[in-house]
């Protein structure tokens, strides 16, 4: 398996996915690049996770092709994807950060200074020594994108990595991904929260039902929704 | 009553052939237990793993093998090793390594099924992150199996235990020889149809003794070692 120079752009092509006799998406076709994050937006059970479990190569479409980089079939090697309930590995905080740097094939030599460099990132260098499934909600969320930062991404896919947090905690979460997004990461992010997306988002996508409904800059999608649907929702509908 | 005393009496003698006796057992056993846990976890963890025909078989089969009879084990290898059987030329039958492999055998299916089971709930955990981070086959089996290692520490527990307790198979391929083949569960056998219970009731409380101490010490270090790094 030849690696590709880039997972960008990403491209999906009339991708739909079934679950059984459900369909689940349909018929996306969309392009991400370089750029501000991107936000997927969309009430529950619109598609928003399926959308990113495709996009990480999780799951493969039942129908249409996703290409990273021009590249149909390809590793996860530039890309990297922080799931909404991350499993903690068995070991100390270090230690499933140092995991994920040999995964991406950090020399053994520099490993150790790396971990410490990415626990310093998400503020969890006091922590290196705790077992990881000890820690609070909003430190095992920090640790995860730590844990993804390792493989230097691309991309990086977060699926709702606030939910559930308390304000402080969400604030850290979101100056990790703000300055991620800032070194050149190219940031894929499912959420709930409004006020969230004005906060992150340079870009929105709108789900509803498993399909596109918008997909526009932050400030005309949140000020000028062009759909009823993308105005109920604004509205604080429920959209069904 | 004299009889209690008597047992007693020869364990706090420390008496050298009884000191033999359980070393020999403990060697057999552990030494079983050792190649059991280093072929049967990964053949477990393999099995929790991939799907292929006949897997669902398989599983079955293993965890059938759990219940597997010692004597049938024990006259299985006895065929194998015998001189006419396929591997008589080795002329290891009545010799403890004929032991060894007997027991590693018996214990073998309930490290792999024990370890099928434990892998393939962490797997279902672990499988998307694993997947995310371009973990290869080889990999997945080492990082599954270190990280369910405290879970794991009961297979080798109950893989022990049937090893050390068990004394249809090491009787059969061992012999009983006094001073070469003779383990704890085998003189107890003995002691006990020649009628000297004494004897048999000492062993029998050493071997019940060591049993507990070993589950004690690995409950223990479990304990401390999940305090660590779980």
């Amino acid at each position: 398996m030849r690696a590709p120079a880039s997972d960008l752009p990403l491209v999906l092509s009339d991708v739909s996915l079934d679950a059984g006799d459900v369909r689940i998406l349909r018929h996306l076709n969309l392009t991400i690049t370089r750029g501000a994050p991107t936000l997927v937006v969309g009430p529950n059970g619109s598609g928003k996770t399926s959308l990113l479990r495709l996009c990480m190569g999780l799951a493969r479409p039942s129908a249409g092709s996703i290409t990273w980089g021009g590249c149909a079939e390809s590793g996860p090697v530039r890309r990297a994807i922080v799931l909404q309930r991350p499993a903690m590995l068995r070991r100390s905080v270090g230690a499933n950060v140092a995991y994920a740097l040999a995964q991406a094939g950090t020399p053994r030599k520099v490993r150790n200074d790396r971990a410490a460099n990415l626990l310093a990132r998400v503020g969890l260098s006091d922590l290196a020594g705790r077992p990881a499934r000890r820690l609070s909600g909003g430190e095992q969320q920090r640790l995860a994108l730590a844990r993804a930062l390792a493989r230097s991404p691309e991309i990086l896919l977060l699926d709702e990595p606030t939910a559930n947090l308390d304000p402080a905690a969400t604030r850290a979460v979101e100056d990790i991904v703000l300055s991620a997004a800032e070194s050149g990461i190219k940031i894929v992010m499912t959420s709930h929260d409004l006020g969230q997306v004005r906060r992150l988002a340079g870009d929105v996508i709108f789900l509803v039902r498993g399909a596109l409904c918008e997909r526009k800059l932050v400030i005309d999608f949140l000020e000028n929704p062009s759909t009823p649907e993308g105005f109920a929702f604004l509205r604080g509908d429920l959209v069904i | 009553m004299s009889d209690h005393s008597t047992a007693w009496q020869l364990i706090l003698d420390a008496d050298p052939a009884l000191f033999g006796i359980v070393r020999l057992s403990l060697a057999v056993s552990l030494s079983a237990v050792i190649l059991a846990a280093l072929i049967g976890m990964p053949l477990g963890a393999l099995l929790a793993l991939t799907r292929f025909p006949l897997r669902s078989a398989l599983v079955v089969m293993f965890n059938a093998l759990m219940g597997l009879p010692p004597v049938v084990v024990g006259l299985a290898v006895y065929l194998l090793l015998s001189r006419s059987g396929p591997l008589g030329a080795l002329g290891i039958l009545f010799t403890p390594s004929a032991m060894v492999i007997a027991q590693t055998i018996l214990i073998l299916p309930i490290m792999a099924a024990l370890t099928r089971q434990t892998v393939e709930d962490l797997w279902i955990e672990y499988r998307d992150e694993l997947t995310a981070m371009g973990v290869g086959p080889a990999a997945r089996i080492m990082t599954l199996l270190w990280d369910a290692r405290f879970s794991l520490l009961t297979a080798l527990l109950a893989g022990f235990g049937r090893a050390a307790a068990e004394v249809g198979a090491v009787m059969i391929v061992g012999g009983n020889i006094d001073g070469v083949t003779r383990t704890m569960t085998t003189a107890v056998a003995l002691e006990t149809s020649k009628g000297n219970l004494p004897l048999a009731m000492g062993l029998g409380l050493v071997l019940v003794a060591i049993v507990l101490a070993i589950n004690a010490a690995a409950w223990g270090t479990r304990a401390w070692a999940e305090r660590q790094a779980a």
